[in-house]
């Protein structure tokens, strides 16, 4: 059966002749989504959102009307929206596509979601690696303030907003909430502890602040478009409305593709959609949901019971490319990045590349996210230069076991669930190098290898 | 103390916060803008305009890929090492780094041309490898594409 996507989020994306300047956008009923908005009561937006189940793009995939709520409104302090749109994750590469191509739907969704919890100043923080992505946002603001659709009395709604620009410098920590807030803030990334620094109740500026992901904020234009039930048909139950996946690696079409969450399997996605592998290869494993996510190896097969309570027999190409199903076959829909490795990929390597970009990212703080990400680091890299121990792989999984539910924030389950899946799913390949490895050394007079 | 020209980039986004110190990051890119890295001195200028000290300003600077706190090169090649990159052969991209130019990550050309910096991830996985010149990026790199590339660089 042959798959369709849904364009939700990139209906325009790529049409032809579809600009990213406000003209092109109003001709495309842009903000009149922001118009209808304004005339409703915020609480009803929320309600809306809420009832959408829309959940968040940016990783954890938690329910954005859920997030609002816990917003602290009794403080009377003035509340903040942010738009993450630090897109770190490696293997992610949707957020640019929005900014660089359909800038006013996020502008729209922002204005939309700042009146629905009533901010009146918005930050979309937007990593340094995208100058260009700044810029265009810069612009869109502007031409959107001199249509009065941003700045005092928007519409003349009575509602004034303000949407700041502001730009990161290049750190993988930056992408998490409270990391984020204190780099807009102008201090060191350090996340922050939770309890008590929850965004909602202690964020920016020790304000109530909503921190959403780019694709977030725009599904909220699309929910309040259609209303939160309709939305909630598109998809499946408690995984609603659409899905950006980037795909990269091994594929013959690597690129951007949204579909109804669910609405496709991972081999649906390999094969139909992306072209499937390299002539004269084959599959050897694919990383779902960005670097973090846990590896998923071909060949293996899935069994158990989802949410619902039905029960799932699948092979890796049966999975349903949405959150509960991904998280059911142990790994996650995380950031939608999706990377296919065929059969020439050599998994060693490939971890020790994933591990050198943890230990270069870890902000720090935390002993066993810092220590635990460098010794894998070290690990990795010795194996890969030929100087593996036989007692290297189980050791690997004994530093990864130590790090994740010990730290500030969920870096330290990102970086530790590639090398648990990695040594777990992959001990032959792992174990087979190693004993070479150490083989050679003992027999090439080298001797021992120093540990570092 | 900053220049006329460093000062008025900065007096551009300041009201946009309720404290100045959020301004660090872009006070550092601007004095980087103007005077190619961020010196000793430079941190002490902007730890004078924002009212943070040298050390606060230093923890900041010290922690982001694109703030470069050594002297480099006219031109800065950020070329991403991440694993989508590294699945389609960033690794043979670097080779040609070293055979033609004679560098390796974090290192200058003799000439003062090119400075080579690694950078995890770019959002531009669909072209991988890839790299940023500037503020454009470059994709789905092969020697050829990145000698062509070089030679436009002056
Ligand atoms: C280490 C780490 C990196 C993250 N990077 C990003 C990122 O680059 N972009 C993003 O939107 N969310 C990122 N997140 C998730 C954010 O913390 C936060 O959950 C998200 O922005 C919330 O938005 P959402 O609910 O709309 O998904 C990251 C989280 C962690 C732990
Ligand atoms: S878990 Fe790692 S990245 Fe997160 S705060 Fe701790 S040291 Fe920093």
């Amino acid at each position: 059966m042959p798959v369709q996507e849904t364009r939700l989020i990139f209906k325009h994306i790529d049409a032809a002749g579809y600009t990213n300047d406000l003209d092109c956008y109003l001709r495309h009923g842009g903000y009149e989504i922001l118009r209808k908005a304004v005339q409703q009561k915020p609480e009803e937006l929320c309600e809306e959102v809420m009832k959408s189940g829309v959940r968040g793009r940016g990783g954890a995939g938690f329910p954005c009307g859920m997030k609002w709520k816990f917003l602290d409104r009794k403080s009377g302090k003035p509340i903040y929206l942010i738009c993450n749109a630090d897109e770190s994750e490696p293997g992610t590469f949707k957020d640019r596509q929005i900014i660089h191509k359909d800038p006013h739907q996020l502008i729209e969704g922002i204005l939309i979601s700042c009146y629905a919890i009533q901010a009146k100043t918005a930050f979309i923080y937007i990593r340094g690696e995208f100058p260009e992505g700044a810029r265009i946002l810069e612009r869109a603001i502007e031409e959107a303030r001199s249509k009065n659709l941003c700045g005092d009395n928007i519409l003349g709604s009575g509602y004034s907003v303000e949407i700041f620009v502001h730009r990161g410098a290049g750190a993988y920590i930056c992408g998490e909430e409270t990391g984020l807030i204190e780099s807009l803030e102008g201090k060191r990334p350090y996340p922050r502890i939770k309890p008590p620094f929850f965004p909602a109740v202690l964020g920016l500026y020790q304000c109530p602040t909503a921190v959403n992901n780019v694709e977030t904020l725009c599904h909220v234009k699309h929910v309040i478009d259609m209303g939160g039930e309709e939305y909630a048909k598109i998809g499946t139950p408690g995984n609603s409305g659409t899905r950006i996946l980037c795909v990269s690696g091994h594929v013959q079409k690597p690129g951007y593709y949204e579909f109804a969450c669910g609405d496709l399997t991972l081999g649906q996605l390999i094969h139909d959609v992306c072209g499937g592998l390299r002539p004269g290869r084959s599959l050897k494993a694919v990383i779902p949901g960005g670097s973090s996510a846990k590896i998923l190896r071909a060949g293996e097969r899935y069994t158990g019971k989802l949410k619902d309570g039905s029960s799932f027999d699948w092979g890796l190409e049966d999975i349903p490319m949405d959150f509960d199903s991904l998280m059911a076959v142990g790994s996650m829909a995380g950031s939608g990045g999706v990377i296919v490795m065929d059969d020439s990929t050599d998994m060693v390597e490939a971890l020790a590349n994933i591990n050198a970009f943890y230990a270069h990212e870890s902000c720090g703080q935390c002993t066993p996210c810092r220590e635990g990400s460098l010794w894998m680091k070290k690990i990795t890299t010795r194996m890969s230069h030929g100087q593996a121990r036989q007692e290297d792989v189980d050791l690997l999984g004994n530093v990864a076991d130590q790090i994740a539910g010990r730290t500030i924030c969920a870096f330290g389950e990102a970086c530790s669930w590639p090398t648990q899946s990695f040594v777990l799913k992959f001990r032959d390949e792992f174990l087979n190098k190693a004993r070479a490895q150490a083989g050679a050394a003992s027999t090439n007079g080298n001797g021992a290898v120093p540990l570092i | 103390m900053l220049s006329p020209a460093e000062q008025a980039a900065l007096d551009a986004e300041l009201p946009h916060y309720p404290a100045r110190r959020a301004l660090c990051i872009e006070a550092l890119k601007i004095v980087q803008h103007h005077r190619g890295w961020i010196s000793d001195e430079a941190l002490r200028d902007v730890a004078l305009a924002l009212g943070m000290t040298p050390h606060e300003v230093d923890s900041v600077a010290t922690f982001y890929n694109l703030l470069y706190r050594r002297p480099v090169g006219r031109h800065v090649l950020h070329l991403c090492d991440s694993v989508s990159c590294w699945v389609m052969g960033c690794d043979g991209i670097c080779d040609h780094f070293r055979n033609r130019l004679g560098i390796s990550f974090g290192e200058t050309t003799p000439d003062g041309r090119f400075t080579l910096l690694p950078i995890p991830c770019l959002g531009d996985c669909d072209h991988a490898p890839s790299l940023m010149a500037g503020n454009r990026i470059h994709g789905n790199l092969t020697p050829e594409k990145l000698d062509r590339l070089l030679d436009e660089l002056d």
